[in-house]
């Protein structure tokens, strides 16, 4: 049997499964239907009171329960979800006995407001955190336990679908499903593993979390229409849109994936990562981490800029972070930057933090698969500091081989991910 | 699984920063393990919960600015402060080109609640004619903006980046003790397979909080009462928390050697393991994992982070009895406490303590989650 290594002598690493939920509905034809047909999944919030709130709106995904569920529950539903559709598409293994190891990007969790007043409920006079734990020690409440520990839902999706090893659960803000598929990159580049599921998932749109993102003044606030709040390098962005969802991919030794005849989706030819040590929340002006970010992902795949077809922004429709991008964006790919098209994905789902990286690499694949570029909606003023060519309001048909997925999060975490074509597509 | 990796380099141990209610540095933390202890106890601030607290740090002394330390939450205090205390023991604090490939893998939980914030607001509630308006206008006024900051798991890996000026990548394990062992076991693949020369890897945990004693005590994991040794509470089986944090420099074998480090240790392997859980299979999986890592030589240290929960405790030990028997045995916790994440970190600085101070010439390190997890390492006099 042929070897097949990459330009470094390293394993090549494909893709045979991929999985998607967003507020756009459950699935890949869903989702790529709407997506290329320019709908938003952006809407008014019913999950809970928005009464004296700046942000009223969200990609909140509300087919999935009938009745109230904490984040952590969410979250692992919507994980659920993905990796079913993508080991399913896959092949790989017998059903709960996957064959490879788990790399998991999903959202901290703690206790949450209805649970501590329930606990609350019992006890007369002030609530504190001593009246609390002596309701605690009754032994009534365990299952909030394993509910709120960081580890559960990830350990929850080990146990489903028998993957392998140690299940990380990792969190690198909102460049998260980004790391968790570079983890499983360099698992199989190791050798350690045949094969990895990624997942990026974040089902965590509850009050709370929309107000410490408010609080930070991170959100838009034009919550009227509700699908036109996330315009990505347009004029007039104000902040993102707070969305949910969950992406799962089927990673494989691309020899291992060729010797049972699975199909070859495409392949995660590179990995960049740059820290920036800048502030907590702003990334350097200079745009130096994202830039170097971009560049060690090509490098690492054994491409050049003009390799690449088509970005897949971080484009999360922040003054700040678009700028950024946009500028970092021209410092790689120069004067061609005016002609090579970048769209966010974020202007249809809104922001999915901790899934976004996994689930815009899901919508990657699709996009070199379909030879069709989702558009950025909202697109109506654009932005003269950035010439992008943004594929403005409507899908467009390309051909599209190589695509640079983009994510970047708060504490300076910039990941950004080289995604081609199944080589006998070349 | 990690060691079946082709072309397998050495990786070694070259910068130790550990703090903890006994204090901070290699120092005194050797001194503990040579002596046994005592540990530090306070039975009276969170009574019935005994914990060992943090010992009074400088923090100025590894994060100079007063904003910074303002913006960040005791644990994130607490691993800045160990981490800049691994990076002065490496040498490598003001090495401008080391910290710009440096990457950083950080075992973290959140950070603390405003639990004033939290009480005031779960008084109200039970009386609030509309709840859902009740708590969004409280949470939109009494939430300090920053506090947000202060409780994201990953940024205790910004704040390391921005203090200690580090601008090579990092990642954020979470998953209470498992995140621990997973990031020395990925930290250490890294270098062992080449895909990385230089490391830093640990964890912090602030035990003095009582929203994190809730999580614990909702699943009936906490020993109430007075301190007893981790594997003799029988009377009343449970953690002790301890505030500790831990941070290692990891470096090829080469690279160490060639810019002439002091080398604390060699990382030979490190294991971790996912058993379902039920009675047995922690010992089961802890003796596979340390009997895989061949015979142990007569002068051997166990380091042992055992919770001191109920029955997989007595398991941790029945695992060492039977794959390094003739091991001296020395529980993390009856030292400083359990750490969670930061247990695994502290428990293989520790072990590369002894190795670095003579008092032993190899080391294994054990542990199991309390809810989940089996992880172990070997290390070897370098």
């Amino acid at each position: 049997m042929t070897t097949h290594r990459d330009a470094k002598g390293r394993p090549l690493v494909a893709v045979t499964g991929l999985g998607v939920v967003t507020s756009l509905g459950q699935g890949k034809e869903t989702n790529w239907q709407a997506l290329t047909a320019g709908k938003s999944g952006i809407h008014r919030i019913e999950r809970f009171p928005t009464e004296g709130l700046r942000t009223t709106i969200g990609g909140t995904v509300d087919f999935l329960f009938d009745e109230p569920f904490t984040a952590p529950q969410l979250s692992e539903k919507l994980a659920t979800l993905a990796a079913e559709e993508a080991v399913a598409q896959s092949g790989l293994g017998a059903s709960g006995d996957f064959p490879g190891e788990l790399f998991m990007a999903v959202p901290p969790v703690e206790m949450e407001w209805p649970q501590k007043q329930e606990i609350a409920q019992t006890i007369t006079g002030e609530v504190d955190y001593d009246g609390l734990l002596r309701a605690a020690e009754t032994g009534r409440y365990r299952a909030m336990h394993e509910l709120f520990v960081f580890g559960g839902v990830a350990d929850h999706i080990a146990e489903r679908f028998g993957t392998k090893g140690s299940p990380i659960s990792l969190s690198t803000a909102c460049s998260s499903g980004a790391t968790a598929i570079q983890m499983g990159v360099e698992a199989i580049r190791r050798g350690d593993t045949p094969a990895a599921l990624c997942i990026g998932t974040d089902g965590s749109i509850h009050a709370e979390a929309l107000i410490r993102f408010s609080l930070l003044s991170a959100l838009s606030t034009q919550n009227d229409p509700p699908e036109g709040a996330a315009k990505p390098f347009s004029k007039n962005r104000d902040g993102f849109v707070m969305g949910e969802g969950a992406g799962a991919l089927v990673l494989e030794d691309y020899d291992h994936a060729l010797a049972r005849g699975a199909t070859i989706l495409g392949i995660v030819a590179g990995c960049g990562e740059r820290g920036d040590g800048f502030h907590r929340t702003r990334s350097s002006p200079d745009g130096k981490p994202a830039i170097l970010a971009m560049q060690d992902a090509l490098a690492d795949a054994g491409l050049t800029p003009d390799d690449v077809d088509y970005i897949n922004a971080h484009g999360t429709s922040t003054p700040e972070n678009d700028k950024m991008e946009a500028m970092s964006c021209a410092a790689v790919f120069g004067e061609r930057m005016a002609s090579l098209p970048i769209s966010s994905n974020k202007s249809m789902i809104g922001h999915t933090l901790t899934a976004a990286g996994a689930v815009e690499a899901v919508i990657s694949f699709l996009t070199i698969a379909n030879g069709t570029l989702p558009p950025t909606i909202n697109h109506q003023n654009p932005d003269p500091a950035i010439a992008l060519d943004v594929v403005p309001n409507q899908a467009r048909k390309a051909k599209v081989r190589t695509v640079l997925s983009n994510s970047f999060g708060f504490g300076g975490q910039n990941t950004c991910l080289v995604l081609t074509a199944p080589p006998e597509a070349a | 699984m990690s060691d079946m990796t082709l072309n397998r380099r050495d990786v070694v141990i070259t910068g130790i920063g550990i703090a903890s209610s006994l204090g901070e540095g290699v120092e005194t933390h050797a001194a503990a393990l040579a002596a046994g202890g005592p540990p530090v106890v306070d039975t009276e601030s969170f009574k019935p919960y005994p914990l060992h607290p943090l010992a009074a740090l400088e923090l100025d002394r590894q994060i100079p600015k007063k904003s910074d330390q303002r913006q960040m939450e005791p644990w994130q205090r607490l691993g800045v402060y160990a981490a800049g205390l691994a990076l002065d023991s490496a040498g490598i604090k003001d090495d401008a080109e080391a910290k710009s490939t440096l990457q950083v893998i950080v075992a973290a939980g959140g950070g603390e609640r405003d639990h004033a914030v939290d009480s005031a607001i779960l008084t109200g509630l039970r009386d609030a004619s509309a709840p859902g308006a009740y708590l969004n206008e409280h949470l939109m006024s009494d939430l300090r903006p920053t506090l947000f900051l202060a409780q994201l798991s990953n940024l205790l890996a910004g704040n390391i980046a921005i203090v200690h000026g580090i601008t090579g990548p990092s990642r954020t394990f979470m998953g209470e003790e498992q995140a621990g062992v997973d990031a020395i076991r990925t930290a250490h693949a890294r270098i062992a397979s080449g895909q990385s020369d230089l490391m830093l890897v640990g964890g912090a945990y602030n035990a003095e909080r009582r929203d994190m004693l809730l999580l614990f005590e909702l699943g009936g994991y906490l020993r109430r009462g007075g301190f007893a040794p981790v594997f003799a509470r029988e009377d009343a089986p449970g953690l002790i928390s301890g505030s500790a944090g831990a941070f290692l420099v990891l470096e090829s074998a080469e690279r160490a050697a060639a810019r002439g480090a002091r080398v604390h240790a060699r990382l030979d392997r490190v294991g971790a393991a996912r058993s379902r859980r039920a009675a047995g299979t922690v010992e089961a999986a802890l003796t596979d994992l340390v009997g895989g890592f061949g015979s142990l030589g007569p002068d051997t240290l166990a380091v042992s982070a055992a919770t001191g929960c109920a029955g997989i405790t007595a398991e941790e030990a029945h695992a060492l009895a039977k794959a390094a028997p003739a091991a001296k045995r020395v529980a993390t916790g009856d030292l400083v406490g359990h750490g969670v994440e930061a247990a695994f970190p502290v428990s293989v600085a520790l072990a590369a303590i002894a190795l670095s101070t003579g008092q032993a010439q190899e080391a294994v390190v054990t542990g199991a989650g309390h809810w989940r997890g089996e992880g172990a390492a070997h290390l070897v006099h370098a």
